[in-house]
């Protein structure tokens, strides 16, 4: 009976996103940006790190092999936005599951356990409200070096809270439902029931969470580059390069405009799809009819 | 109409893939003429607009520390010894001084005109106050160490002795005289330091801790501060009862804290500076072809070079190894590709200042290619290869110009030796205390600029007990020609102490030496008075604002 | 009397969120590596003790925080340790007020455009104008602050000298012109998607075609009907606005040189300056409790309903 409820679900949502052009195509963009990102260095002679000090910032030429020009100490700057974009959708992703996992389990624990725990269990979540978070999250970057590890577990601590509160909200709703009853009685666990019951009947709202979360924190990752604190060279993101890029914008204008294409476009796509899914699965969008 | 198309176009790229060595100069068309007919003629609006690179972290000369506090401090004080533009040393707040036969009493007379911006005199008694506040434990010195050739100096900041036992005392109003340890022959060049600063007493003690603020500040330099809104600005506006005010002709002095290099060459350009604390490097080929003749650059007093950790393996009696490392980096690449400025590729520790010229590396006349040979012979010598390769960590303080200079010698160990180098980027204070501790460190960037013009500034780093001998190096020979020099006069002889230290040390190899640094200041042509000097200190009281006028060339 | 009670309510609980919130940064502020007396120039021992002494750091760090607390619970955020020649509060006092109208300004213009191009998208629903008033939100999204800073620098100040590069000048109108707008354009964008989307939604509900079928004029609706359940998702945004905004101004406060909060908390944070970090964290999550307070009333007073259910 779950099953069929979300699969259900599941497929009304796919039959609205193949309406939504704009998703579609943002998908399929996104796609292959991955791909690209993935393999497109093997199609360079050069490597991630390797300079050349004679062809220092130098513009895109076709001739010399650096498609996208050079940096200021010599380095292709194809490959390094292709490193910087598997750096950059690698943050955007494992943060935002990390987000994910706890607020998932953080909301459907609390939601289904309700009552007193559930009240103080919201009670937490209200004090992390007040953290000015962004903040911490700065000062265990100064204070604790730069791992990429470091940026995962600091931004994805910092945007389980929304999640949270959605999925405690909804798993309110669906605990009054038969098929949970019905595992109860069967006596299950707790955790059991939470993931196999209640989890999967929120994955409408976690893919939403998911597509409008990775553009943000790919967005932190490169404020964070700003201040000094990306990640460790050689290897780079796109948000630090984006940062070198805006430093050189006169002189070097390729080095802003070419890891900037990619990670506005990403920011670009992430944003349609989200907004094509949460169309697609908000039931409310569904009941107003097409108009 | 077509321009502001343009450059909308080109703000928003489109002409990335432009020509390369034609640089795209964006400016307002207007022209501006400086100096009126005369070429001389000066502006009716005498203010002068620095920035400063950073917020001084007080204004108390005897706690300050650190460049962007000596330059505001350098406006508002006058210390016994002052400097001309080029910094030559001239008469400050005293107008002579005699130095002993033994050259260890220094007896200064204080200018009869000198007063304070409140009208008191300057007294030889203010100048007793202010050494002994300064090395007193209980006023929080950062920088007392460097009062340490003073009678007594030392055992006072230890605690051991109280302040009055200080080594200096008035003999009447306005003479004041100084005994030392030893003969100290940069004796003159610390009292242009801030930590030798005259402070007015009655202000300190009647307003304690904020004496500093705007209204209560008694200054007896050329300016008087006349605001100071923090992360802001600094105001600093002319003193009229200094006693040479006459010739100052500046009515204000902004100091602007912008540590963003960035944000400081747009404001330059947008005129909202006056002269900038730096120039980013890699904007440099950009500064050199739109900004030209703004760019001055003159040999700064400093030293930039990697230190390896002796005290550890890889690089403990290891010198084949030290030699080889040092050997495979091609330091007229990071002097004149990655830097670019002018800096001076290093073969020795000490910069060039005035009579010392330093010793250089017995390879420093060979090819880079002849190194590099040399270089692979050592690293196999002392047991690497490329199937054996050398793994290790560089780690360096978060800067841009850090990181590029880091990335360039990786890639040139990597690339001669086969060495696989890891770079560690830590923030400021975390690599201050990794670099400190020794433990984890192999090899680690440092800088040094000289807090006075003598050779001893950067000799004494490297003595085995110096808190700042971050490598570990201990090697008693060294010491011993540093204990000789620092009991000669000054002259040959005792420089030449020096120098046989310096060369014993580069045969070791604890740190390698890798350019000397240069100061970088974009300036207004409207503004003169200046000039470049080692020490890279400018004192605002010789600015001149020139006349300008805009013209449309439209 | 039932707003007074969920307001002292609130009040009382935001004492715990405090208390963890001091702790918190008072305990990852002691455990980081460097201290404030790491200099380049080494210190001698002697003269380090004393410093020490002087900031009470020999006393064991639960001691330390309890006296920390217990001198905040007086208004006093303890001496700098950078800037000594000022306190904590006098710096918060003199930069609050830079980023409070740096802040400001900038929600209110993305709250003034953000409506306005939402609405007018809502209401040109699908059509050419739609389509390019959100393409144009998108790029204000995509195009990190940092980036579009110095270009508006660039155009606005050095090409056409019309706006300052930078600097506060007792935040005259013509400084703040270029920070404001770098700062409010993601947010105008989010506010803007938001707007339509709500509104399109409420355009389509019942009600409103019931009025339509009635034939009431569409401005009536729209300002009678439609406003009002549109801007609740916007209001409810103004928590996360502003934490973004609070994070924006530490870039704005960079480039153009201001002297806020944001840039003391950066410069703290890097020389280790203890007790400025600590009152700038401090004061902000303050500042965060009483904003979602205020946006928990304003909720409130809009939805009735919302009150009884949180």
């Amino acid at each position: 009976m779950k099953q069929d409820h979300n699969n259900s679900l599941l497929s009304d949502a796919w039959s609205a996103l193949k309406k939504n052009r704009a998703s579609l195509v943002s998908a399929s963009v996104m796609l292959s940006m991955v791909v690209l990102v993935l393999f497109g260095p093997m199609l360079s002679p050069f490597a991630v790190d390797q300079t050349d000090w004679y062809q220092i910032s130098t513009a895109p030429n076709l001739m010399n092999g650096h498609i996208f020009g050079t940096d200021d100490l010599g380095r292709d700057l194809f490959v390094r936005v292709m490193y910087g974009g598997r750096i950059s959708l690698m943050v955007g992703l494992v943060a935002t599951l990390v987000s994910v996992f706890i607020g998932v389990t953080y909301g459907a624990v609390s939601g289904f356990l309700g009552g007193r725990v559930d009240a103080l269990m919201m009670r937490v979540v209200d004090v992390l409200y007040a953290m000015p978070f962004l903040f911490f999250v700065i000062l265990l970057m100064v204070f604790f070096g730069r791992s990429i590890f470091l940026i995962f577990v600091a931004i994805g601590a910092v945007n389980w809270l929304d999640i949270a509160r959605i999925v405690r909200g909804q798993t309110l709703n669906l605990k009054g439902k038969e098929f949970v009853d019905a595992a109860k009685t069967g006596g299950a666990s707790t955790i059991r029931i939470v993931y196999k019951h209640i989890v999967p009947n929120l994955l409408g709202i976690v893919v939403v969470y998911v597509a409008l979360t990775v553009p943000q924190v790919i967005l932190v990752e490169s404020f964070l580059s700003f201040l000094g604190l990306g990640v460790q060279e050689p290897m780079t993101s796109w948000g630090a390069l984006v940062n070198q890029g805006a430093r050189q914008m006169e002189s070097s204008p390729w080095m802003l405009l070419f890891p900037g294409l990619f990670l506005a476009t990403t920011l670009f796509c992430f944003n349609f799809i989200g907004d094509g899914l949460r169309d697609a699965l908000d039931p409310k969008d569904r009941t107003r009819g097409n108009e | 109409m077509k321009k502001l198309s343009t450059i909308i176009l080109s703000s928003f790229f489109l002409l990335s893939c432009g020509s390369e060595e034609q640089q795209e100069c964006l400016t307002n068309n207007n022209e501006i003429i400086v100096g009126g007919s005369s070429g001389f003629e000066l502006s009716d609006i005498q203010v002068f607009k620095k920035n400063n690179g950073a917020e001084p972290g007080t204004l108390d000369p005897h706690r300050a520390e650190g460049v962007p506090a000596s330059n505001v401090l350098r406006d508002l004080y006058e210390g016994l010894v002052g400097e001309k533009p080029n910094g030559e040393y001239i008469p400050g707040a005293a107008e002579s001084w005699e130095i002993s036969e033994d050259s260890k009493t220094y007896t200064f007379k204080i200018r009869r005109d000198a007063k304070w911006s409140n009208g008191d005199d300057v007294v030889a008694e203010d100048f007793v106050f202010s050494l002994r506040r300064s090395v007193d434990p209980q006023t929080l010195s950062n920088y007392s160490s460097m009062l340490y050739p003073i009678k007594n100096a030392r055992q006072i900041v230890l605690g051991n002795l109280e302040p009055e036992a200080l080594g200096v005392y008035s003999t009447d109003q306005k003479t004041f005289v100084v005994e030392l340890e030893e003969p100290t022959p940069y004796f003159l060049s610390l009292l242009t330091h801030s930590t030798t600063y005259p402070v007015h007493p009655k202000s300190i003690e009647k307003h304690g801790a904020s004496f500093t603020r705007p209204g209560n500040l008694v200054t007896n330099g050329a300016f008087v501060l006349s605001d100071w809104r923090v992360q802001d600005y600094i105001k600093l506006d002319r003193n009229p009862t200094y006693w040479d005010d006459k010739n100052t002709t500046l009515e204000s002095v902004y100091y602007l804290p912008l540590d963003n290099p960035d944000s400081s060459l747009r404001r330059y350009r947008a005129n909202e500076l006056d002269f900038t604390d730096t120039t980013p490097a890699e904007q440099l080929p950009w500064i050199r072809s739109c900004l030209g003749p703004e760019l001055n650059i003159s040999p700064y007093f400093g030293s930039y070079y990697y230190g390896f950790n002796t005290t550890k393996p890889p690089f403990k009696n290891n010198v084949e190894l030290r030699q080889a490392l040092s050997m495979a980096i091609d330091r007229s690449v990071i002097t004149d590709i990655i830097l670019g400025a002018g800096q001076i590729p290093a073969y020795g520790f000490v910069p060039p200042v005035k009579t010392y010229s330093g010793e250089k590396l017995n390879w420093a006349e060979w090819s880079q290619q002849e190194r590099e040979d040399e270089a692979l012979r050592l690293y196999i010598e002392a047991g690497y290869s490329s199937e054996t390769p050398l793994e290790i960590e560089v780690v360096y303080n978060t800067s841009e110009n850090h990181k590029r200079v880091a990335l360039a010698i990786a890639a040139m160990w990597k690339q001669t030796l086969g060495v696989k180098t890891t770079l560690r980027n830590q923030e400021w204070k975390v690599f201050l205390e990794t670099r400190r501790l020794k433990e984890d460190t192999e090899v680690y960037r440092a800088g040094w600029i000289g807090d006075y013009d003598d050779p001893y500034t950067f000799s004494e780093l490297l003595h085995s007990e110096n808190e700042m001998n971050h490598s570990g190096f201990s090697n008693q020979e060294y010491d011993e020609f540093l204990k000789a020099a620092s009991e000669k006069n000054a002259g040959e002889e005792r420089l030449s102490e020096l120098k046989k230290a310096e060369k014993l040390m580069l045969e070791e190899m604890p740190i390698i030496p890798l350019y000397f640094y240069v100061s970088q200041h974009l300036i207004k042509p409207w503004v003169t008075g200046l000039e470049g000097n080692v020490m890279d200190h400018h004192y605002s009281k010789y600015v001149k604002i020139l006349k300008t006028e805009t013209v449309n060339s439209e | 009397m039932n707003n007074i009670k969920f307001v002292l309510g609130r009040f009382l609980g935001a004492i715990p969120t405090l208390l963890a919130l001091i702790c918190l940064a008072f305990f990852l502020v002691k455990a980081a590596p460097g201290g404030p007396f790491d200099l380049e120039r080494s210190l001698p021992e002697e003269v380090e003790a004393n410093l020490r002494a002087a900031y009470n750091l020999d006393d064991p760090v639960y001691k330390q925080l309890y006296k920390y607390i217990g001198s905040i619970l007086q208004g006093d955020f303890g001496p700098s340790f950078q800037y000594r020649d000022y306190t904590v509060t006098e710096l918060i006092a003199s930069g609050f007020p830079v980023s409070l109208r740096l802040g400001a300004f900038a929600i209110l213009l993305a709250l003034l455009f953000g409506t306005i191009i939402g609405t007018t998208a809502a209401l040109n629903q699908n059509t050419k104008l739609d389509y390019s008033v959100m393409f144009f939100g998108m790029i204000g999204i995509s195009i990190p602050n940092f980036v579009m800073a110095p270009l508006l620098v660039l155009l606005f100040s050095i090409v056409l000298s019309v706006f300052p590069a930078g600097g506060y000048n007792n935040g005259a109108f013509l400084n703040m012109v270029l920070p404001v707008t770098a700062l409010a354009l993601p947010q105008v964008a989010y506010i803007a998607r938001l707007t339509r989307g709500s509104m399109i939604e409420v355009l389509s509900s019942n009600f409103v075609r019931t009025a339509k079928a009635q034939g009431i004029p569409m401005r009536n609706i729209i300002f009678g009907h439609v406003l009002k359940p549109t801007l609740l998702p916007v209001v409810s945004y103004l928590g996360p606005a502003t934490a973004a905004i609070i994070t924006g101004s530490v870039v704005v406060e960079q480039i153009f040189g201001l002297p806020g909060l944001g840039r003391y908390f950066v410069q703290g944070a890097l020389n280790r300056d203890y007790t400025l970090v600590m009152g700038v964290v401090v004061f902000y999550g303050c500042l965060i409790i009483a904003f979602n307070l205020i946006v928990d009333t304003i909720y409130g007073f809009i939805d009735p309903k919302i009150k009884t259910s949180r």
